[in-house]
């Protein structure tokens, strides 16, 4: 037993470094300037933050930044809010078909954005356009888009954990004389609390880094979130390691925070359909 | 189990988004893709073209290609993934491990980074001239090392960058699943003199089953369709040797514009998809009789 634990140690030790390697490397390169550039150490020299500032103060970083936090927040509320009342209903009723309608949400997930790519942007382009407004370069539409992965997700998710919730403490508040209303908001989602936090924070994460739909179906800076900014940065300028390296730190400092402090609950959320499914 | 068709009100709200933003475009691109449609075409209307476009796919060669470098990648990388997968949990799992939590953490990490930015910072390792990895090579062990020149240098170079994103997502699905496994089965087998390989194949991969299942599913669904990190990486090339089928069409429509054939193109991808997710399901499930 001793000798297979130290292996694994010196194992996990190697794999850190590894796993640790590509963020640290881009650290690095975000910390030199210009000249320095093409120094093959490993090592941060000086503290060099001219390119952190310099990405920062180009104007239209800052609003796809900002545009990024509106749109993952609020498809993370909304697909939290319409996921838990579709768990609810899958979790607490017998439908007719129930199974089917489960599996058709979650089919949702499975297609390639390919699929979707294409007819969203005739239908957002051409179809959805109500007199001026149009779905193609707004925010409401990533938002609503995003739904297509994260819905089922959410589903998926909060189905597993309502199902851990005994059904006798509905039986028992309804024979109090709750309404549906009323289980729905006093018994059942003060127990689910921690798994729609591990729901929110997942969606959360996939509608920040989501980037082919974000790319496809904006083309200004009205909707475009941070991830299409890095790309867009990489195809124009191509050879600004520095900046460029400063700018996919930026992009991900976000969800690192965020792991920063749910890790533990990640790790559940991640699992949890896995275990149930 | 209230037995009413009130259980349908609290599923409206999700199935009206989801028929929307996922049904409706479905509807739309079976339609379209029996047309023919170039809205930068010197006839930019819908001409109805039967299945002319699912013809020319057949002989589409850099499509088929294209379907084909996707299998390989998905295979290798869903295969290595597990095994890497499973020898990491069962180390991860060690009774002795001094800092299980740190680890853990660290191996957390790479899932949260945005495929966008994993790509950039793969890039920023492995561009020939700039990174490190083409310079160290060179220099311990003289391998000349190229992702922008050799095919072979990218494809292996994308499928390293795929096991670094999402091997601790396996990890932590097979963690799961290791820790939720009864015990007696185990213990029954070591007493019956059962050798470890023994063991982990008709003890722990049978009661594994629903939780690799799983895992195996949604790696093989996202190998089939990642694209941002390798548009990163190598945007596709050198030539097409990193050209999956999701960048392939996604290149190939939007600036072309010819929407019938991309059409056909999507449809023809999520078929394979489905029909390659059916036949592993056959596979997992029904070889043991349905041991679930």
């Amino acid at each position: 037993m001793r000798r297979s634990g130290i292996a694994s140690f010196v194992l996990w030790i190697c794999l850190t470094i590894l796993t640790l390697l590509p963020v640290w490397w881009m650290l690095v390169v975000s910390m030199r300037p210009r000249v320095k550039l093409y120094s093959k150490s490993f090592l941060i020299d000086d503290l060099y933050w001219n390119n952190f500032l310099a990405v920062l103060n180009s104007s239209t970083f800052l609003q796809y930044l900002w545009n990024s936090l509106i749109v993952a927040t609020s498809n993370a509320a909304l697909v939290c809010a319409l996921g838990l009342l579709a768990a609810f209903g899958l979790s607490r009723y017998k439908i007719g078909g129930g199974d089917n309608v489960f599996f058709w949400l979650i089919t949702n997930r499975m297609a390639p954005p390919a699929v979707f790519l294409l007819p969203l942007f005739l239908l957002f382009t051409k179809w959805f356009v109500f007199g001026d407004f149009m779905l193609f370069d707004t925010k409401i539409g990533l938002i609503l888009l995003y739904c297509v992965f994260n819905l089922p997700f959410a589903v998926w998710l909060l189905k597993g954990m309502l199902d851990g919730i005994p059904l006798e403490l509905d039986e028992a508040a309804r024979v109090d004389g709750a309404t549906t209303g009323q289980v729905l908001s006093n018994v059942i989602l003060p127990l689910a609390r921690p798994g729609l936090a591990v729901t929110f924070i997942l969606t959360w994460i996939f509608a920040w880094n989501e980037y082919l739909f974000a790319a496809t179906l904006t083309s200004s800076a009205h909707a475009r979130t941070v991830t299409t900014a890095l790309a867009e940065y990489v195809s124009v300028t191509g050879t600004n390691w520095g900046e460029m390296a400063a700018m996919a730190f930026l992009t991900t400092l976000p969800a690192l925070i965020v792991l920063g402090f749910v890790q533990k609950h990640i790790v559940t959320g991640l699992t949890f359909g896995a275990l149930k499914g | 189990m209230r037995q009413s068709n009130i259980g349908w009100l609290f599923l409206t709200p999700a199935t009206l988004i989801l028929f929307v933003v996922g049904f409706v475009p479905f509807i739309y691109i079976l339609y379209v893709g029996f047309f023919d449609w170039n809205t930068n075409a010197v006839d930019p209307t819908l001409r109805w073209a039967g299945l002319q476009n699912y013809r020319s796919l057949v002989f589409d060669t850099t499509f088929l290609n294209s379907l084909a470098r996707t299998l390989v990648f998905a295979f290798f990388v869903v295969v290595s993934e597990l095994l890497l997968g499973y020898v990491l949990a069962r180390a991860l799992m060690a009774d002795r491990l001094w800092g299980r939590q740190f680890f853990r953490t660290i191996h957390t990490l790479p899932i949260v980074v945005a495929p966008i930015a994993v790509g950039a910072t793969w890039r920023l390792l492995c561009v020939p001239g700039f990174g490190i990895v083409p310079y160290y090579l060179k220099l311990w062990f003289g391998i000349d090392y190229n992702i922008s020149t050799n095919a072979y240098h990218a494809f292996v170079t994308a499928i390293i960058m795929d096991l670094w994103h999402w091997t601790p997502f396996v990890t932590l699905s097979l963690m799961a699943g290791l820790t939720a496994l009864p015990k007696e089965p185990l213990e029954q087998a070591q007493i019956d003199g059962g050798n470890k390989l023994q063991i982990f194949w008709y003890v722990i991969v049978p009661m594994l089953k629903p939780v690799l299942l799983t895992t195996v599913f949604i790696r093989l669904m996202d190998a089939l369709r990642s694209v941002d990190e390798i548009w990163m990486l190598t945007k596709g090339g050198p030539a097409e040797a990193t050209r999956f089928i999701g960048l392939h069409i996604w290149i190939n429509v939007f600036p072309k514009t010819d929407y019938g054939y991309g059409a056909a193109m999507s449809l023809l991808t999520l078929y394979v998809t489905i029909v390659l997710s059916w036949l592993l399901f056959v596979a997992m499930t029904g070889r043991k009789g349905g041991a679930q």
